[in-house]
């Protein structure tokens, strides 16, 4: 049955469309950064569960135990995970630093021109 | 999903954060349902702990609440909805979750599998081909980590300068 | 949030039990879920609690900002030299099989060695990136009210 076979997939296609939503149509800066991380986090499910073995046991070798999960995709998941907070981070510094230059975090106030660099009259 | 649809219609940025850490618990629940210790070992700490403490931080420096957008986005929401059709038709092609015998798991990772405790003698097979067979993959990452470090100090190290708009006289 | 009795109670129990939940989790990585990039996130958490509660000052009389700025060079020059070693003892880079005898046991002791660096680096830098923001709020208090601050 195919539908059921994927649900997984098609969960995790909305939760990536809600992120990339958050990142596109809203104008603060913050959320922005907050929806870009949904979006990697619901990345990171989708390769988790192609990785999932049904029956099988999580990927640590013990007595007895025949059928193993893949570990690879969590090896790739985990580097992503700590390369995502990098980013978070440095995001985060800059938009500190944007918010400090210019007065404002939201898209539609930092789009324009503006007088606070221009030498004092 | 309802958690993810609320973090971002909330407009009260602080509650947008809590709502991120509950995003992040659930999905670190959903990768232990998915046999992933490692992963939900690591999503659990960082994206509810240290994710959501520097949005918190950030939120110290910023105003607390989003400005409001009258109407309903459009071109935003049709973007979206292109792309996740497009998504979705393309997921359709995916073999089906959980079997045997889907080509990721060829290749690879049944060597990794089967040699990982005989040659290694190190139960924990994501930690052994992270560390030793993948090693140098995870020097980059080391790196990557420094780097963000290094950016975040040039970044902030710099002494904020008084706004001009607090101040009636002018500086420099 | 010095004053505020349960939270006081309550982190004197549980730094502690963090910190040292850290190290298990980084040495054992080999035999159970883990590994350096965990136990440098949890590490870095018990410390971020610290400060949350007891102030940015006692937090850096702990760890003073000057060792973490070594320490976090050092975890990664740690992973470099490892790998540096493979190749002097005459294997490849970051082969970990010419460094003990016995080569599970290399093997075994590369890990344990790398994933130090790893656990070592990712700490210092989480706990450095907090700092700076932490340090920028009271920088900002401090440039908007310069007639408060002489």
């Amino acid at each position: 049955m195919e539908l059921l076979g994927h649900y997984n997939y098609y969960i995790v296609v909305v939760l990536m469309m809600i992120g990339l939503y958050a990142v596109i149509a809203r104008g603060n800066l913050v959320k922005k950064v907050i929806g870009l991380n949904i979006f990697q986090t619901s990345v990171f499910i989708l390769f988790v569960s192609l990785g999932k073995i049904s029956g099988a046991s999580t990927p640590v070798w013990r007595e007895g135990v025949e059928l193993y999960s893949n570990p690879l995709p969590h090896v790739l998941i985990l580097t992503a995970i700590v390369v995502g907070v990098a980013t978070t981070a440095v995001a985060l510094a800059l938009a500190v630093r944007i918010r400090e230059a210019y007065g404002s975090l939201d898209d539609d106030e930092l789009g324009g021109p503006y007088d606070q660099d221009d030498p004092a009259e | 999903m309802v958690v993810a649809i609320a973090v971002v219609q909330v407009r009260d940025l602080f509650s947008a954060a809590m709502l991120f850490a509950i995003y992040s618990l659930l999905s670190a629940a959903l990768f232990t349902v998915l046999d992933a210790g490692d992963v939900a070992l690591t999503e659990a700490a960082v994206g509810a702990g240290i994710s959501t403490i520097l949005i918190l931080a950030v939120l110290t420096l910023a105003p607390r609440h989003e400005k409001r957008h009258p109407g309903i986005n459009w071109p935003a929401i049709s973007v979206v909805v292109v792309t996740g059709a497009c998504l979705l038709w393309a997921v359709s092609d995916l073999p089906a979750f959980g079997q045997p015998g889907n080509p990721v798991h060829t290749h690879v990772a049944p060597y990794y599998i089967e040699h990982a405790y005989k040659d290694l003698g190190v139960p924990n097979m994501v930690a052994a081909v992270l560390a030793s067979y993948r090693s140098i993959d995870t020097f980059g990452e080391v790196i990557v980590i420094f780097t963000a470090g290094l950016g975040v100090f040039s970044l902030l190290s710099v002494r904020p300068t008084a706004r001009k708009s607090n101040k009636p006289e002018d500086s420099e | 949030m010095r004053e505020n009795g349960i939270l006081r109670i309550i982190a004197r129990f549980l730094i502690p039990l963090i910190m040292l939940f850290a190290l298990y989790v980084q040495f054992h990585g080999d035999y159970s879920p883990g590994g350096g990039f965990q136990a440098g996130v949890l590490f870095a958490a018990a410390w971020i609690l610290f400060v949350l509660i007891y102030g940015l000052e006692s937090g850096l009389a702990v760890i003073p900002e000057r060792a973490m700025f070594v320490l976090s060079a050092a975890g990664a020059l740690l992973y470099g030299f490892i790998g540096l070693l493979g190749v002097l003892l005459g294997g490849r880079f970051l082969d970990f099989d010419p460094l003990l005898e016995n080569p599970k046991a290399a093997q075994q002791a590369g890990i344990i060695l790398v994933e130090l660096g790893v656990g070592i680096t990712v700490a210092c830098v989480v706990m450095l990136i907090f700092t700076m923001f932490v340090r920028r709020r009271g920088e900002l208090g401090q440039a908007w009210h310069p007639e408060e601050h002489d």
